[in-house]
């Protein structure tokens, strides 16, 4: 296993000595959201009950780690692939599992920091209370690992950087911006309510957004039946891929 | 001595090319071996078959009998890689980057060794130097030392020198060597002829994915034979008939090759009874260039 931490240590000190652009810029992004939206709508909108820019909170909190999840594996594989380093991990006797581990791991854990930063400087705005941390937990796990999986497959996948940001921009980027982050699915009209259940971010934010104000669009047992499947299915994905040695082992 | 390296009928094919056609070699345990061949040859596609870079399509390969996709985790760990492209990891300095090397490895708190290697490689005051800022040289000597973190009996390098100035090229030969005396078998890749002449006792050649000579240095050298006799006559002497039909013209110089060098004095002895003068004259022994061309060109087999 411990080539397996190793990756992940070298995973976590490679976002980490660039922090500045992988955990506090997105902070700063979330921030500028929410005080833009909040300024506009605060006095307007109630949702579940909730001021807007405390119901607003969480939905950004778990936005910008799943996004930043996502950038964490697979910036820094195709990084590697482009740059020809990619060999150094596959030289070594470390098999897909842990390879998949270790990008997983350091890709939640980049989305966990990320999400905390957020929740961190927002909080002085309208702090949610946070009912249920364990939901909370739950969800941001599941949803970095989801996305960090994806961020695997996208990294091995892509062969060149435009064909990656075609991935975060046409896939990645519309399915979190459409999941309920800055509104309530209820208040859309009913087609788009429809196709709004087919998309698993919307159960990541629904679920994760009941853990702090213990109400949300659908059960949050649904929410982590859809996650927890997701999950499973994208990491099989990932680590068939893997197994394969696709775009990796010639 | 047993094998340190098996390679049994290789075959890889990429789409319409087919870059192994059944390679089969063995390396003894401490041997120094060449692996030649011109661009395309299949040299990088064998080695990354044994590194686990590629998956060959049939055959098998192991290091010290360990095969390399059945057993890999054995197979890796006994083996040392220096690739051919100058590649590094832009966000770690060199000792970060050996440190986290060691750690793919299965190796804990590597620093005495790592240390060694860095000294042995004259890298130790760029020990906490960014990857980004050394030079290719440098960088070389770092891929060099990656490969040694975890002390692999076997070590391949694939193109070690290539665009590598003298001075670093003649360091990296001095430490390769002392590995291999130290009891490491070494596998070199190079397109410097007189790299694997001076440095490896045994030679496969590849042509086309194809072994086409495997002998020792000196077999090689002895096969392609002897020795070239570079005349130059006199004004206004000619080369008299009977020598003529042996020789071929160069610039006003006639070159004889010749099978030994008892060849010498008859050829002289001729050219002296037709009174021939000489202006010049020049022996010069086959080397590995030769050898290489005249097997990439006869297509000789092994």
């Amino acid at each position: 296993m411990l080539g397996f931490r190793t990756l992940l240590y070298k995973e976590v000190l490679r976002f980490w000595k660039v922090s500045f652009q992988t955990v506090a810029a997105p902070v700063l992004t979330a921030m500028l959201y929410l005080m833009i939206f909040s300024h506009v709508l605060e006095a307007h909108v109630q949702v579940h009950g909730v001021p807007y820019a405390a119901f607003l909170i969480p939905g950004l909190v778990m936005m910008s780690a799943l996004q930043n999840a996502f950038a964490n594996s697979s910036s820094s594989l195709i990084q590697s692939k482009v740059t020809g380093s990619v060999v150094f991990v596959l030289l070594p006797p470390i098999s897909y599992g842990e390879f998949f581990l270790a990008y997983v791991v350091a890709a939640m854990l980049r989305g966990v920091m990320v999400g905390a930063g957020v929740l961190l400087v927002t909080s002085w705005f309208a702090l949610p209370q946070m009912q249920s941390p364990l939901w909370v937990l739950t969800f941001i796990v599941l949803g970095g690992g989801i996305m960090g999986a994806l961020g695997t497959v996208a990294g091995i996948w892509a062969d060149k950087f435009d064909q990656l940001a075609g991935f975060q921009n046409f896939l990645v980027m519309p399915l979190t911006m459409l999941s309920g982050v800055f509104y309530s699915i209820h208040s859309l009209p009913d087609f788009w309510q429809q196709i709004s259940h087919f998309n698993p971010v919307f159960y990541m934010i629904d679920g994760f957004r009941f853990g702090f104000f213990g109400v949300s669009d659908v059960a949050p047992e649904t929410s982590l039946a859809v996650v927890g499947t997701s999950f499973a299915l994208v990491s099989a994905a990932t680590l068939l891929l893997l197994r394969s040695g696709y775009k990796l082992r010639s | 001595m047993s094998i340190a390296v098996a390679i049994d009928r290789v075959e890889k094919r990429f789409a319409s090319l087919q870059a192994l056609a059944g390679v089969s070699l063995q390396i003894a345990e401490g041997e120094f071996f060449g692996l030649l061949g011109p661009n395309g040859a299949g040299k990088t596609t064998l080695i990354s078959c044994l590194a686990g870079l590629a998956r060959p399509d049939a055959g098998s390969l192991t290091v010290m009998g360990h095969d390399v996709v059945g057993d890999y985790r054995a197979a890796r760990r006994l083996l040392g890689v220096v690739p051919q492209e100058l590649v590094f990891d832009p966000f770690f300095s060199v000792r970060e980057t050996l440190r986290i090397q060691s750690g793919y490895f299965g190796i804990r708190r590597n620093d005495d060794w790592i240390d060694e290697i860095l000294a042995n490689l004259d890298l130790t005051s760029k020990a906490d130097t960014n990857m980004r800022r050394l030079s290719g040289g440098m960088k070389r000597r770092v891929l060099v030392a990656q490969a040694l973190v975890h002390k692999p009996p076997v070590i391949v390098l694939d193109e070690p020198t290539a665009g590598v100035d003298v001075e670093l090229r003649q360091g990296l030969w001095q430490f390769v060597r002392r590995l291999n005396r130290d009891g490491h078998t070494v596998i070199l890749t190079t397109h410097y002829l007189e790299e694997a002449e001076a440095l490896c006792g045994r030679i496969a050649m590849l042509k086309q994915g194809r072994v086409v000579a495997l002998d020792s240095t000196s077999n090689l050298l002895a096969r392609f034979a002897g020795q070239t006799l570079s005349v130059r006559l006199a004004a206004p002497a000619a080369l008299p008939p009977m020598l003529r039909a042996r020789a071929t013209e160069n610039d006003g110089t006639w070159i004889f090759h010749l099978a030994g060098l008892h060849e010498i004095e008859p050829l002289l002895a001729t050219l002296r009874e037709a009174g021939c003068h000489i202006d010049d004259l020049r022996l010069t022994q086959t080397d590995l260039e030769d050898v290489f061309l005249g097997v990439m060109t006869s297509d000789r087999a092994a």
